[in-house]
């Protein structure tokens, strides 16, 4: 039976950059994804773009592309990723730089564009996926991108038109990895069940460090090796659809049961209706086991009609966030802590900085966590434990970033005005670029490919 | 016994909803970790945190629930003021519920008490 073998190089923007090598160098693969593209990122790189026409796509795509384009090139590895962000094609021209400075003239660079709906999106109102009461109508000038998740339809035309690297903006993370199978195995777009596999491996391999010990490690209960030297993992995909996830022998972490199971669910709601553009993927059946030392076997996903609708990341301009952060430690530290953020709340108060949301943390007591459970920095029954130190962070939202400013300096003022001992303070504000959704038909969007010859 | 005894979680994050998965070390544990979390008791441990539904969905087949929150990132990952504004932590603080004690585990296929291997 013939089989494809992908690796995932990247599991969002600012992952490590060698393990990539690694798979390209010893993974014996044929395809190499990195998905690098967060909800809220195109939206800052929409606005850099907007600052300078030839930017926007993702910080690291020259440094990976140093790192990887030779080693793949030599070997017919090809390379496909949504680095591209708000400006596929200038991370094309920028591919294909990198490419004649190495010596690898000639590689055929795809750029996929198409996602970018803002035009569509601020031309009538669209129904918010969040708050179904409201309407973009309600984001009225602050809307500063709208990208439309796209399918696999452009990523396998750009391969059978033989390029060497794919590069798109915003398409579906597990796209990167399915496009290359029905390229492959010529599965028709619908043959459900074949996609809904194809989803699976993607979605497996997305997040890549996470389904190989990655965000996995509990000491004493899930141990993982050599976390440092982290393989990133590849799967050996059949013509059936059904797939081993591996990683190159010798790197550290550890594919298993557990991690496969982990990454199988992770943001994921139904799992019987995982919705993609080109089909809705069914988990509900796929059975993991055993297959050797860090391999794992994956079979029976499955798929049903895609709904004809694709999802659209609107970016917005939100609020203003200000935030400030002081220690205390030894003796009496919490309750330090507790007056500081007294003090603040009434410093705030006193001179008018006006917020629609504020939070007041006690760092190592309830910031991760308020409950029943989480409000107490102990485990059990008995008197709370005094923490050895406290971290208090103050953070609120504000309508003008003058405001948000006030917010970090009220905290750092409690130097010299404060309780005793306060150290180590830390202030910061920013504006908020907020990301909501909607739903629009797939036939609004034209996904189109250019093409350059390094 | 904790939740943690019996179990491993990861948290996922789209938007304003968190999802997280609890999975059994041993799969023979899946139907007492399906009889005792429950989704009211999920909602219930993170009333601090979630303030929309909670759902859970069951996997037999993986022995796992998978939980989903509504309302639990203040907001959305993008505008949240929460310190872990993805909420990646809220996993392990889920595997701090207490279940009852092995003893009182009947109708368990495992009478292992540490249940983890």
């Amino acid at each position: 039976m013939k089989t494809v073998r992908i690796g995932s190089g990247a599991g969002y923007s600012g992952d490590r950059i060698e393990p990539a090598l690694e798979l390209a160098e010893r993974g014996d693969i044929s395809y190499l994804g990195f998905e690098c593209l967060a909800e809220r990122t195109i939206a800052l790189a929409q606005q850099a773009r907007l600052a300078d026409p030839e930017a926007g796509y993702d910080p690291l795509l020259e440094a990976r592309m140093e790192t990887v384009l030779a080693a793949c090139i030599q070997r017919g590895i090809r390379i496909i990723t949504n680095m591209g962000a708000a400006n596929p094609h200038s991370a094309a021209t920028a591919v294909a730089r990198i490419a004649r400075r190495l010596s690898l003239n000639g590689i055929k660079i795809a750029a996929v564009s198409g996602d970018d709906v803002l035009a569509r999106i601020t031309a009538s109102p669209h129904k918010l996926m969040e708050r179904p009461d409201d309407t973009t109508a309600s984001l009225d000038g602050r809307i500063v991108s709208a990208n439309a998740y796209l399918g696999i339809g452009p990523i396998v035309q750009a391969l059978a038109a033989d390029a060497d690297v794919v590069i798109t903006g915003r398409v579906a993370d597990p796209a990167l990895f399915m496009a290359p199978l029905v390229h492959e195995f010529g599965w028709h777009m619908d043959d459900w069940p074949a996609l809904g596999r194809a989803t699976v491996v993607g979605h497996l391999l997305e997040c890549a460090g996470q389904i190989t010990g990655g965000y996995f490690a509990d000491p004493g209960y899930k141990d993982v090796a050599d976390l440092a030297r982290l393989g990133f993992p590849l799967a050996e995909v059949g013509e059936d659809g059904s797939a081993v996830i591996t990683k190159v022998a010798g790197s550290g972490g550890t594919v298993c049961l557990q991690s496969c199971k982990e990454q199988l669910l992770y943001e994921v709601h139904d799992p019987a209706r995982y919705f993609q553009p080109d089909v809705v993927a069914d988990f509900s059946a796929v059975r993991l086991e055993p297959d050797g030392v860090d391999r794992v076997r994956v079979s029976g996903g499955s798929g049903a009609p895609r709904t004809g609708t694709l999802k659209v990341s609107i970016g917005y301009r939100d609020s203003f966030v200000g935030e400030g952060q002081i220690s205390y430690a030894g003796a009496g530290a919490l309750a330090r802590g507790k007056l500081a953020l007294e003090i603040v709340r009434e410093r705030l108060r006193l001179t008018g900085v006006r917020t629609n949301e504020l939070r007041c943390d006690l760092i190592g007591v309830d910031a991760l966590h308020r409950g029943p459970v989480g409000d107490a920095p102990h485990r059990g029954p008995g008197p709370a434990a005094e923490p050895a130190e406290i971290r208090i962070r103050v953070i609120g939202r504000t309508d003008s970033l003058a405001e948000a400013v006030r917010i970090g300096n009220e905290v750092e003022t409690l130097y010299t005005n404060g309780p005793a001992g306060g150290g180590g303070a830390f202030k910061s504000a920013r504006e908020v670029i907020g990301v909501v959704s909607t739903l629009i038909p797939e036939a609004a969007v034209t996904p189109t490919v250019s093409y350059q010859v390094a | 016994m904790r939740l943690r005894e019996l179990a491993h979680a990861r948290t996922g994050d789209k938007g304003d909803i968190s999802s997280i998965s609890v999975i059994a070390y041993d799969p023979g544990d899946f139907a007492f970790l399906a009889e005792h979390v429950t989704a009211e008791r999920v909602a219930a441990h993170f009333a601090g945190t979630v303030h929309g539904k909670v759902e859970r969905y069951e996997l037999p087949g993986l022995g796992a629930l998978n939980f989903v929150m509504h309302a639990a990132l203040g907001g959305g990952v993008t505008r949240s003021l929460a310190l872990d504004a993805h909420g990646k932590s809220l996993s392990s603080s889920l595997l701090e519920m207490e279940l009852p004690d092995p003893q009182a585990r009947a109708g368990s296929a495992s009478g292992d008490a540490s249940g983890r291997r």
